[in-house]
């Protein structure tokens, strides 16, 4: 069956039960409904006008009226109801339907779990069984008061924590949309603040309360492209070079690196390299220098600052003075 | 799709194919238009054009049979997502026909060693917006997840259909959880933190009071603990502006991270080795 026919006999034996169900429909909403073209919408028309079962007698055959734009079914030839779901689609639709069932907050999960039930009861069987999707515990609290907001139109006053600057800040914002996107919860706003617009993750923002007045982003506030997910290279990145440890090379998933270079395994001696698999050279892209500080004093010498040297050099700096602000003489530590 | 042959009457002279459409036909559905809503929602979900087809042609057929979808109707609520890596496809086609899968692994993420892995596929997961595959390793004689971004290679159906069963009431998602989740709270941390700075760490915590130390003002924090790793790693990463007060087992961990960041960081090669050593064996 060729990808064409493939795609168009599934639409063609749902077009019937569709007209009976929307009878007088317009071609325009028809192709609409069906994703297609108005002309390709009339070449199935006329395709399933000359089918029917075989007998081809009157009752038959499928029989159209048009009148003006619109189309309506006069004889069916028992094509009343639409196919089953495919496995692909049950699964498609049902593992959708289960996962917006676990955003409490975010979505209305009471009529997601009754929608479920019917779709399940219809699709018959136990379709969409072999996917789960989990998604993080959301921040329900806020999450509700940025629904609420969303819904009602209002501005939003949050407190978020800018893990870039390790910094709590206090912002009102004019609320765009709720995302969910590689699973975690954001929320787009115009940030009055910032005067742009941003993506605030949902777990970073630790209170949030509706304002009375009416969000008033501006007209031409564009929505972020988060097709390719939410992090995006901006022009004030900078770059380092890290090179990574075999057990801290997970650095190179969690966060944006734009290259990865395998490096043979040289020091022998070393514990930690006695793994069969090599260290790693990456570039990790950064927008704040402290951040990059913090990240590689917490892995424990799993990554080294190659480039830029007065990074290396304040990461050198940062352990130092963190071992001799503790050195071990000071009550309270248990002669740690 | 399915076809039935046979003849309609004894005038015809061969046989026909015909859908049999009663065995075929989707039930009765009946949504009430908040239940509606949340299936056109739901059908927004997939970012992915495979599922996202898959789930187009779903609606399609719901509009067919009467239901008012509106998919177009995007609101301010958008969950999307996305199942992009290729291996998605043909694994959820196996765990769905349980037939065993072959398929190259990549070990601990880039550069890290590739082995063949012979999986019986019981379900894929998505966890924290990465995917997994859970099912019996036959390698190992054990479950395990994989990391669908580590799988470096075409997947291989390597049995019939029917062949795995999957073990009745198993949580895929539990798997994946203690494989990959946040270690259990195995007690409380008590922390020193400079006045101001480490807001990470303050919002994970509660604030017991301010306390000084030497000559710095801040505050003493509790927090929970997990795994030592996993903590010392949060805490080591705001050097100087944090102390742990208590266990001393996390106090050791914290300062061993920062002697070997400062041993790693060091641009003199004989400051490599000893003082570092001194420093930890405390």
């Amino acid at each position: 069956m060729s990808a064409g026919l493939a795609e168009r006999l599934p639409r063609l034996l749902s077009l019937v039960p569709y007209l009976l169900a929307h009878p007088g429909v317009s071609i325009a909403v028809a192709a609409a409904d069906f994703g297609i073209g108005e002309k390709q919408l009339r070449r199935d028309l006329e395709l399933l006008w000359m089918c029917g079962l075989p007998g081809y007698g009157p009752g038959d055959l499928v029989d159209l009226s048009f009148t003006g734009d619109t189309v309506t079914v006069t004889e069916d030839a028992g094509m009343r109801r639409p196919l089953r779901l495919t496995t692909a689609e049950g699964t498609a639709l049902l593992v959708a339907l289960r996962t917006l069932g676990d955003l409490p907050g975010m979505v209305d999960t009471d009529a997601v779990r009754r929608a479920t039930a019917k779709i399940e009861r219809a699709v018959g069987g136990d379709a969409g069984g072999g996917v789960a999707v989990d998604v993080s515990p959301q921040e329900q609290a806020t999450t509700a008061a940025v629904r609420e907001a969303l819904e009602s139109r209002r501005a939003l006053r949050i407190r978020y924590y800018t893990a870039g600057r390790d910094d709590v800040t206090h912002r009102t914002v004019d609320p765009m949309r709720l995302l969910l996107v590689e699973g975690r919860g954001y929320l787009e706003a115009w940030c009055r603040r910032a005067r742009a617009v941003r993506l605030f993750r949902l777990d970073r923002v630790d209170d949030a309360a509706v304002l009375p007045e009416p969000a008033a982003a501006p007209p031409d506030a564009q929505p972020t492209d988060v097709s390719a997910g939410v992090f995006r290279a901006r022009p004030d990145h900078r770059t380092a070079v890290l090179l990574l440890e075999p057990w801290a090379r997970w650095v190179a998933e969690y966060y944006p690196v734009d290259e990865v270079v395998e490096l043979p395994s040289s020091r022998s001696a070393d514990p930690d390299a006695g793994d069969d698999s090599g260290r790693a050279r990456v570039l990790l892209r950064y927008a704040d220098p402290d951040w990059l500080v913090r990240l590689v004093l917490g892995l424990g010498g799993g990554a080294r600052v190659l480039e830029p040297s007065d990074l290396a050099a304040e990461v050198a700096r940062r352990a130092e003075e963190a071992l001799a602000a503790t050195v071990p003489a000071g009550p309270g530590e248990g002669g740690a | 799709m399915p076809l039935e042959t046979g003849r309609n009457s004894g005038f015809d002279t061969t046989d026909g194919y015909r859908i049999a459409r009663q065995d075929y036909e989707l039930g009765e559905v009946d949504l009430e238009p908040d239940e509606a809503a949340a299936v056109a929602l739901a059908s927004r979900l997939w970012d992915t054009p495979g599922l996202a087809g898959a789930a187009h042609g779903a609606v399609l057929k719901l509009r067919a049979a009467g239901v008012e979808v509106d998919e177009a109707g995007a609101g301010p609520v958008q969950p999307r997502v996305r199942a992009a890596e290729p291996a998605f496809g043909p694994l959820l086609a196996a765990v769905q026909t349980g037939r065993v899968v072959s398929f190259p692994h990549r070990r601990g993420g880039p550069t890290g060693e590739v082995t063949e892995r012979t999986v019986e596929p019981w379900g894929v997961v998505s966890a924290r917006g990465r995917w997994y595959l859970v099912g019996h390793d036959r390698d190992r004689d054990d479950v395990r997840s994989f990391r669908l971004s580590r799988i470096a290679g075409p997947v291989t159906a390597v049995s019939p259909a029917g062949t795995v069963s999957v073990p009745p009431g198993v949580d895929l998602l539990a798997v994946i959880d203690g494989a990959v989740g946040p270690p259990p709270v195995i007690g409380t941390a008590h922390l020193w933190v400079a006045a101001g700075r480490a807001h990470g760490l303050r919002r994970l915590g509660r604030m017991l009071r301010p306390l000084r130390r030497a000559d710095r003002e801040g505050d003493e924090l509790e927090i929970e603990l997990r795994s030592l790793g996993t903590v010392a790693r949060w805490i080591a990463g705001y050097g100087p502006d944090v102390t742990v007060l208590h266990p001393p087992e996390l106090a050791y961990a914290v300062r061993r991270g920062w002697a070997a960041v400062a041993a790693a960081h060091a641009s003199s090669p004989d400051l490599e080795a000893d003082p570092v050593d001194d420093r930890i064996r405390v």
